[in-house]
């Protein structure tokens, strides 16, 4: 059994609105080892950056951790004080956008922004000279598949491509990414070509650094091709985890089953209905499983309690009551 | 002219003139959609897809060209064209967000296109509205909502409802799901084709999603820089695809099943970022990239062949026609 | 549509839910509405209403704050305090008047060149607000004033004149972005006539801003028009206007302080109400550049 980076248990997550308070997540589970790349698929709104920003403590001022804990190495990342934080931040784990436009300031060249970072998380104890943080800067650059690395170093981001600028958002988060590097929708912005040729070159970086990933998208294609773990989560709750081919082959929850079948397919064969129903509001949602007012399988007690995940073998778990009793 | 296409497109150009140059978002389009048809336009950012759609639609007028809907020609901008015609053809664009004023009410978005062409007599407005409300699945109480409080699937229906109140015949849907999820994405091209067999309408499909395409489109044209390049029934597309950039195209796309995988071409890597429509590269724009590059490219534009029956490509390793056919 | 009422009047519940987080706009809103009720009050509330007028009592000239007139007395005798509670009339009076003129013909303006953006007639609009917007606000205003005669209309029109292109470049710059948004061509292709789109697409989405600027700018307009009276160019004696009076009491500084010290202040209290009002009002409709 693989080493243990992250480990979050049962996590819940709630936001205080005018409105009342939004029961965001609902006891997430999640568990990346060393060197490990794990993907999280589900649509908009269903908690995947939510949980990301809760992992790296981003959260909004309105959050409210209700529950749960966010083991990284052993320590909880919820106890920790700012100092400790700030560490793990600089040296240990960092994020990718989904926008990589808005990530980079348009007023600063990306040199001064590049280079800020590598003086603030490769060089924490001594002062380097102007030199070292630039040589510092174009080996970065270079790992992340950028040609001319010092011409980019003289840019502003409003001068180079969205491909290209995506790259500098890899670059930089490769800085402090010693551990962990958690990639939000990374290629949505982009086109296919450059998101098939981006999502190659991540993931020979990762593998050459020995980073763990969690790869967060809605795009299922782009997720199978590069990790080896998925979680599919809905409405806050991680309904389904298994490893890729096994999830493909032989998904298990309603859910994932309706989700892999309403992907367009290249042979053909027609869009097939989506799911009826809409998802629900975290204003008002019931306890119980939070997909049993859509499921057509569902049953009583579906409605009133909420399924813990049940362990059907092959790395395999689902969140759903006919896998199991409660 | 046959007596089934709808819409026909002559030799289209829009050119733009910028500080930094002309850009040629359109050089020299022309295709036809046959009437209940869906026709697919596929090309990445900078194709000049969307352009080709607003272009029909009348947001620009075309620098060359002409345009011509149910025999009439229609090559000229909005500010000039008849009410007629603005009942006949309507568009859906890509981010429901931007194409509907977050200041304005649902029912009052809906209703516009219907005072505007006084299709519902004086007082019996609120009743159209919800007939339309329940065609596009809509609670009738969310009338008095705004888009804003909408999810993308919702304001998107808001959209496609815009679109039809007027009893067009064909529409322009640009990257009509592109925003949207997967599962909700499925809901809205269902709604999309009931729609067609329903009220008997044609169709211009734009999108990046190959995939997508696939499953909605009759014949797929695909744009690179402005021109298209490969024309096809949709089949033919996706199982022979000739040109290129088509197959560097297939087989990127992220794909779920083996049986996908199969179909998708020989991988053709990417080599170097897309050239902008600025600098096209002489002779077939496509050549600093192409992977079976030739002296005649950089020197030479292709022109569009009939290589087989139905399928056009215009690339310099397809120079004619193959003798049958 | 009684949904709609009461869905509006949840939103109503929110924004003003969001405002009362915020103290100073609250305490700014308390100014204003004070303002306001002695303005139109003045009559009934100040202790000596007839010393608004021409009145003199010399023996009770200059007299520092006491029970009697909690602000002193004038080199005329009259009661300082009436003076100002009157003084606020003609303040809101050219707040009001100049911006119910400038407001509508600005933003009327501003849409229409935003909406005809790259042709002759936002050539016209746009070049016209800059030659007004080139001159300094206060040497447009003295100088139309000393043209005309001094008085309280011809300062308000004078205000108006200087203040209208603001409201013109405001909303040009939301009306000219908004023009290419989709759902404007939207409209546009649905057959919408150029009056629907300018005043019912585009227009709702310039409230925000124009009503954060008119607030703000209430407090602006009023120390204008006092600079304007403080020169001698405003209101005119025995009228009780705050620059009036600041300028009149100058003459005594700085022994009898009172004179001009009290009818400064509220210019001030004024202003800094409306500004923190103003704040709030933007703070409800988000950040947009004023």
């Amino acid at each position: 059994m693989a080493e243990q980076l992250l480990d979050v248990k049962d996590l819940h997550v709630n936001f205080k609105v005018y409105e009342g308070l939004l029961r965001v997540l609902n006891g997430v589970f999640l568990n990346v080892g060393a060197k490990e790349k794990v993907g999280i698929i589900g649509e908009s709104g269903c908690g995947k950056t939510t949980t990301m920003k809760a992992i790296m403590r981003i959260l909004a001022a309105n959050a409210i951790v209700a529950g749960g804990t966010i083991a990284y190495r052993g320590s909880d990342v919820l106890q920790l004080g700012m100092e400790d934080l700030m560490r793990l931040r600089r040296t240990s784990m960092s994020m990718i956008f989904q926008d990589p436009t808005a990530a980079l300031n348009p007023v600063f060249k990306i040199g001064e922004q590049l280079e800020d970072i590598v003086r603030y998380s490769e060089f924490t104890s001594n002062a380097p000279t102007k030199q070292e943080v630039r040589t510092k800067a174009v080996e970065l650059l270079k790992s992340a598949a950028l040609p001319e690395p010092e011409r980019i170093l003289d840019s502003y981001p409003f001068q180079l491509s969205g491909g290209m600028r995506q790259r500098v958002c890899i670059a930089m988060s490769l800085a402090s990414a010693k551990d962990l590097l958690i990639a939000d929708e990374p290629g949505t912005s982009l086109d296919v070509t450059i998101e098939d040729q981006i999502m190659r070159e991540l993931k020979q970086i990762v593998e050459d650094r020995g980073l763990s990933v969690i790869l967060i998208s809605h795009s299922i294609g782009a997720v199978k091709g590069f990790v080896t773990k998925l979680y599919v989560m809905y409405a806050g709750t991680m309904l389904e985890e298994a490893p890729t081919d096994e999830l493909f082959s032989n998904p298990v929850h309603p859910y994932t089953q309706n989700l892999l079948k309403a992907v367009p397919k290249l042979t053909g064969g027609g869009v097939p209905e989506g799911i009826a129903g809409r998802i629900p509001s975290y204003l008002t949602i019931a306890d119980g499983c939070r997909f049993a007012s859509r499921c057509r399988s569902a049953k009583e007690s579906c409605h009133t309690d909420a399924p813990p995940a049940f362990d059907i073998g092959n790395g395999h778990r689902v969140a759903c009551f006919h896998f199991g009793d409660s | 002219m046959s007596a089934e296409e709808i819409l026909t497109v002559k030799g289209l150009k829009k050119y733009f003139k910028t500080t930094r140059g002309i850009v040629k978002a359109v050089d020299d389009v022309s295709f036809s959609v046959m009437k209940n048809e869906t026709f697919g336009l596929v090309g990445e950012s900078g194709s000049g897809k969307s352009t080709v759609g607003h272009v029909i639609m009348g947001i620009y007028g075309p620098t060359a060209g002409s345009i011509t809907l149910m025999g009439k020609d229609i090559s000229v901008g909005v500010g000039r064209r008849s009410k007629e015609l603005k009942k006949r053809l309507q568009i859906v664009f890509q981010d429901p967000a931007s194409s509907l004023n977050p200041r304005r009410t649902i029912g009052q978005i809906l209703e516009l296109p219907l005072r505007v062409h006084h299709l519902a007599p004086e007082g019996k407005y609120s009743e159209k509205v919800f007939e339309m409300m329940d065609l596009i699945e809509l609670p009738r109480e969310f009338v008095v909502r705004y888009p804003g409080e909408q999810g993308g699937g919702e304001k998107q229906a808001v959209a496609i409802g815009r679109a039809l109140a007027t009893g067009p015949s064909f529409i322009v849907l640009d990257e009509p799901t592109s925003a949207l999820d997967v599962s909700i994405q499925a809901k809205i091209i269902n709604m999309l084709m009931r729609f067609q067999k329903e009220f008997d309408l044609s169709y211009l499909f734009i999108t990046h999603n190959l995939s997508l395409m696939r499953n909605v489109a009759q014949r797929v044209g695909i744009m690179y820089l402005g021109k298209i390049v490969e024309l096809a029934g949709t089949p033919e597309f996706f199982s022979n695809p000739l040109h290129p950039y088509t197959k560097m195209l297939l087989s990127a796309v992220p794909v779920i099943t083996p049986e996908e995988e199969a179909l998708k071409p020989e991988k053709i890597m990417s080599t170097g970022e897309i050239a902008g429509a600025l600098n096209v590269p002489p002779g077939c724009s496509f050549h600093p990239r192409c992977p079976f590059v030739m002296d005649i490219c950089s020197k030479v534009v292709p022109t569009m062949v009939e290589y087989k029956k139905g399928h056009h490509v215009a690339c310099h390793l397809y120079p004619s026609a193959v003798s049958s056919g | 549509m009684k949904r709609a009422a009461s869905r509006k009047g949840a939103d109503y519940g929110k924004s003003w839910h969001k405002f009362s987080k915020n103290y100073l706009s609250q305490a700014g809103l308390g100014v204003v509405a004070l303002v306001a009720v002695v303005a139109i009050f003045a009559p009934y509330i100040a202790p000596y209403p007839s010393h608004a007028e021409f009145f003199v009592n010399f023996p009770e000239a200059h007299e520092p704050p006491n029970w009697v007139h909690i602000f002193g007395t004038d080199q005329f005798g009259r009661d300082v305090l009436s003076r100002i509670m009157f003084g606020f009339r003609y303040s809101l009076m050219m707040a009001v008047v100049v911006l119910s003129l400038v407001v509508p013909l600005g933003v009327v303006l501003g849409l229409v060149a935003g909406y005809y953006r790259g042709g002759k007639v936002e050539m016209v609009i746009m070049r016209g607000a800059d030659i007004f917007l080139a001159v300094p606000p206060l040497v447009l205003a003295l100088s139309i004033c000393s043209v005309l005669t001094p008085s309280v209309f011809n300062a308000m029109m004078a205000v108006s004149l200087m203040w209208w292109p603001w409201y013109t470049r405001l909303v040009y710059s939301i009306s000219s972005s908004l023009r290419n948004e989709a759902f404007v061509q939207a409209a546009e292709i649905a057959g919408a006539s150029p009056f629907h789109i300018i005043f019912r697409e585009i227009l709702p989405n310039c409230l925000g801003p124009i009503l954060t600027k008119v607030t703000l700018d209430a407090g602006w307009v009023i120390l204008i028009g006092a600079s304007l009276s403080f020169v001698g160019l405003g209101a005119q004696p025995p009228i009780p206007d705050l620059g009036t009076m600041v300028s009149d009491g100058a003459n005594f500084l700085p022994e009898q302080w009172w004179v001009s010290l009290f009818p400064a202040l509220t210019i001030v209290l004024i202003i800094l109400g409306f500004n923190l009002l103003g704040d709030g009002v933007r703070d409800l409709f988000g950040a947009e550049a004023v």
